[in-house]
């Protein structure tokens, strides 16, 4: 076995945060190599901190490892310092569980989830050894793959991966390594194959796309016509993959607990994966169609076993809306009570009864001396007083701040991009949560939605503010945080037709926010950099043509553009004129609904006329509930995979005009075109 | 109840920062089940007191902390190092454990001086003696340092205790030195500045930590043979 561990270790005092290139975490495997497994390493395009917790890549990690014939270790991008001298010194990229250099693995597979990694992933590539372009590769090089959301549009970064995955990665990911199994093994033997045999193997998997068998064809002015496949092993259509029971896969059993301080370091149990909120502008909501909830029960036993194994002292509850799991509440309160100790009787002292109201003074919050040792988070929040009641319910003690996304400042805006969330449904959110001791909201906003106006913009200030003059019934100086994202437009969304907002609209609108809110004392405004959006919009729905200036921008020393203290706009502007592409037509422009998506030849499930329909419905301001309690639009998703939504409630969770409501005939939502749903209308 | 703890940090693990092994310890402490004390208010912590911090990237066979434990405890000590070890990541382990009565000072407070073994790499023996015994023979060594991003000069000598440079097995010169922890005290890093040109720190590992009781010099908790012997 060889490790680069004698070099790398005496560069490590020399560079920031070595603890991130160590490995030693609790669940890391030190795996046993052999030629008959196909070896894995699984790579996330940024630092270790933003990489450990992803849990795509940590579920693959296990499963890979689980079989007879394949192994996976795992890499991240190293910092600019250490990758300096990496290079100077000659150190290929490595794994961190046993420091084998990538050019001892057969798979460098990247997780990818933000457009803007794309120059790190090709680092990386060029760092483990490989020619940066599939083309290039030889038969021992790196077979390089990519997975993960950004996927669904891979074509920007086609040229430099030999195969991509669609969908959910626990079945394919084993069939990818039956299929290169074979292979292998033949190429270790030296009998007669070929690279391209190791695609077309590929290729033969459902959910797996090879872009070398694929050609883009063009009309006379340089238009994309369709991308058509080139090679008998190639089918036509890509379609997605799709795990239909989550209860089948209660992964990761052993979460890799870091030794160094990471994002979301805690527990992390995925509750559901899927959404069919049908938020228009959301991508996940789309692609990771239909909703399969995880049992309660197998949800309960990987939150006791998983705290109990890595002395966690936080889990996380994760999905793209929590608080429409089935039963959230009784699962809440059963890890709640579980965390709990009875409080010895000297403690707490000096607390007053417990009234919830009182706790302005900043310590003891309601029940501090009965606070659970455990405590659990709930990302993604709907927008209601119910949400706040299961919040309340396991956040007895820290109460600081709530988090809700209303996305859009009016109800105008928000029935456009189908987030049906009233005014009054905010309001009533954060009353509940002044009311019972939070102090500090933070809403997010976007802005660059369709059909936007000023009045819309200008809409997230008057919520901002009345939901301050609300605080300030319960509080002296309540605080609201406004965080606003410049729109992007993704593909398989009912606005991948949208012409993205430019740079110069978008800090036009985070302008008029900023002058809006001037004078409001209470209220922070915080905005993604436009310009960073812009490149997001380049990268999202671009296509082939964007290798060479992804290619153009890391020659140029361009990595880590997610980090704001290297990303630089001109760098990319620079590689975009050299290539002789313009933003106005990657992001800018309008598409037309016959034009040829650079997407087309792939699919997450949807009929390309239901987004077409919903895009319409937007337009037309027309609102569409959410389908797991009410009848199918028939997007595809279920009836085209022969399958359905796993959800254990037949009744959708009370609360708001996104739940059923008391009233549901009081949110004046405009319903459309597809069945309605009895006692709606 | 407050338990101190004797631990090591050898190996990979050695590139872990202070703060990464505060948290290390916490979950440690929740795996092996031991009802830590916890402080009271808004955002309750668990009751850990850490001694001197051991800069990242170095060794050390002499780490301690302290952890209160919720009144009433009962822990049998015997299988605690184990206990604890096995709830540790690989590289750090709980070598010795010990009940501290009432009223001891903190560690911070207690340690007076440091003994560490320092590679120092690119001078040969003779330079690093005849180096070491011109500082050891200096009345006052007045050197710039950063302190809260500020250049402040002190007078280092008082704190050059101890320094032994013998022939490294592997490579280079093996320092051993001791070095005093309070008002600052004086770092290995600094003292591999101070022995000149061309000297380049290796590895640089703690041996023993000491605190004054009495005029006479100990251990925070003897090393674990001690221990051994007097159980």
């Amino acid at each position: 076995m060889s490790s680069v561990w004698p070099v790398l270790e005496p560069i490590l005092p020399l560079v920031s945060k070595p603890a991130r290139y160590i490995g030693g975490e609790d669940g890391a495997q030190v795996p046993e190599h052999g030629p008959g497994r196909v070896a894995w390493l699984l790579a996330y395009p940024d630092t270790y901190e933003i990489g450990l917790p992803n849990q795509g890549l940590q579920i693959l990690y296990e499963i890979l490892n689980e079989r007879p014939d394949a192994v996976a270790e795992r890499t991240y991008a190293p910092w600019t310092d250490l990758e300096e001298r990496m290079r100077a010194e000659g150190v290929p990229l490595f794994s961190v569980d046993t420091h084998r250099p990538a050019a001892d693995f057969d798979v460098l597979a990247f997780n990818l989830s933000a457009e803007l990694t794309y120059t790190n992933l090709v680092g990386m590539i060029d760092l483990a050894g490989a020619p940066v372009r599939a083309a290039d590769r030889a038969i021992d090089d790196l077979l390089v793959g990519a997975g993960g959301h950004c996927t669904y549009n891979p074509e920007p970064i086609a040229a430099f991966l030999d195969f991509v995955v669609l969908g959910d990665g626990e079945e394919v990911a084993g069939e990818i390594s039956a299929a290169l199994a074979g292979w292998k093994a033949a190429r270790v033997a030296g009998d007669p194959v070929t690279r391209h045999d190791a695609l077309t193997a590929l290729a033969g998997v459902t959910g797996v796309y090879v872009p070398a068998l694929y050609q883009p064809v063009t009309d006379a002015e340089g238009r994309l016509v369709a991308t058509r496949p080139i090679d008998p092993a190639a089918p036509e259509l890509v379609e997605k993959r799709t795990v239909a029971d989550l209860g089948q896969w209660p992964y990761p059993r052993q979460q890799l607990v870091p030794l160094t301080e990471v994002v979301h370091d805690r527990l992390n149990v995925e509750v559901f994966r899927g959404c069919t909120r049908g938020c228009r502008f959301c991508q996940a909501g789309m692609i990771t169609r239909p909703v399969r909830e995880r049992p309660a029960e197998q949800v309960r036993t990987m939150v006791a076993e998983g705290l109990r194994r890595t002395g966690y002292d936080e889990v996380a509850l994760t999905s793209l809306s929590t608080a429409d799991f089935s039963g959230v509440e009784d699962v809440v309160g059963a890890i709640v009570r579980s965390g709990e100790r009875p409080a010895p009787a000297d403690e707490g002292e000096g607390q007053g009864p417990g009234s919830s109201l009182d706790c302005g003074a900043g310590l003891g919050g309601p029940g501090a001396g009965l606070a659970s040792d455990i405590s659990v988070s709930l990302p993604s929040l709907r927008v209601d007083a119910f949400t706040v009641g299961i919040a309340a319910e396991i956040q007895r003690a820290r109460r600081t701040g709530l988090t809700f996304a209303p996305e859009g400042g009016t109800w105008r805006m928000r029935q456009v991009i189908n987030k049906l969330i009233s005014d009054d449904d905010l309001y009533g959110a954060v009353e509940s949560a002044y009311s019972q001791g939070w102090r500090r909201m933070k809403l997010y906003f976007l802005v660059g939605l369709p059909t936007e106006t000023d009045e819309d913009t200008l809409g997230i200030a008057t919520l901002a503010r009345n939901v301050v003059e609300i605080g300030r019934r319960h509080h002296k100086n309540p605080s609201v945080t406004v965080s606003v994202g410049g729109f992007v437009p993704k593909p398989f969304t009912p606005f991948q037709w949208f012409g993205q907002n430019t740079r110069q609209e978008l800090e036009r609108k985070v302008g008029l926010l900023r002058d809006a809110l001037r004078r409001d004392r209470g209220v922070q405004l915080k905005w993604h950099d436009p310009r960073a959006t812009t490149v997001e919009g380049i990268m999202s729905r671009g296509d082939r043509r964007l290798a060479a200036v992804i290619e153009d921008v890391w020659r140029h020393g361009g990595t880590f553009q997610e980090w704001s203290e290297h990303f630089d706009l001109q760098l990319w502007l620079d590689a975009l004129e050299r290539q002789g592409l313009t933003v106005e037509e990657l992001a800018y422009r309008h598409r037309t609904e016959d034009e040829a998506l650079p997407w087309d030849h792939l699919s997450a499930g949807l009929h390309k006329d239901f987004l077409w329909q919903d895009w319409r419905d937007a337009l037309a301001e027309v609102g569409l509930e959410d389908c797991r309690w009410t009848p199918c639009y028939d997007c595809g998703a279920c009836t085209g995979y022969g399958i359905e939504h796993v959800v254990a409630s037949a009744v959708p969770p009370a609360g708001g005009s996104q739940g059923t409501g008391p009233s549901p005939a009081a949110v004046p939502v405009a319903l459309g075109r597809r069945p309605v749903p009895a006692g709606a209308g | 109840m407050r338990l101190r703890v004797r631990f090591s940090k050898l190996g990979k693990v050695r590139f872990t920062s202070h703060r990464d092994v505060a948290r290390i310890w916490e979950r440690a402490l929740r795996r092996a089940s031991l009802p830590v004390a916890r402080t009271e208010g808004f955002s309750p912590r668990p009751k850990l007191h850490f001694g001197l911090a051991l800069s990242t990237g170095y060794e050390s066979l002499a780490e301690y902390l302290d952890v209160d434990l919720v009144e009433g405890t009962i822990v049998d000590l015997a299988v605690l190092p184990e206990a604890l070890t096995a709830a540790l990541p690989g590289g750090l382990a709980a070598t010795a454990v010990a009940t501290v009565p009432p009223g001891t000072p903190s560690l911070q407070h207690a340690v007076t001086s440091s003994r560490w073994e320092v590679e120092v790499h690119d001078l040969d023996l003779a330079t690093v003696t005849a180096r070491t015994e011109a500082l050891l023979a200096a009345p006052e060594l007045v050197t710039t340092r950063q302190r809260k991003g500020k250049d402040v000069s002190d007078d280092v000598r008082p704190h050059l205790l101890h320094l032994q440079p013998q022939a490294h097995p592997a490579e280079g010169v093996l320092l051993v030195a001791e070095l005093g922890a309070q008002n600052r005290g004086l770092r290995p890093s600094e003292l591999v500045a101070l022995l000149g040109d061309g000297a380049r720190e290796g590895r640089v590992r703690r041996t023993h930590q000491f605190t004054e009781h009495d005029g006479t010099r100990c251990e925070p908790l003897p090393a674990p043979h001690a221990l051994e012997r007097a159980s």
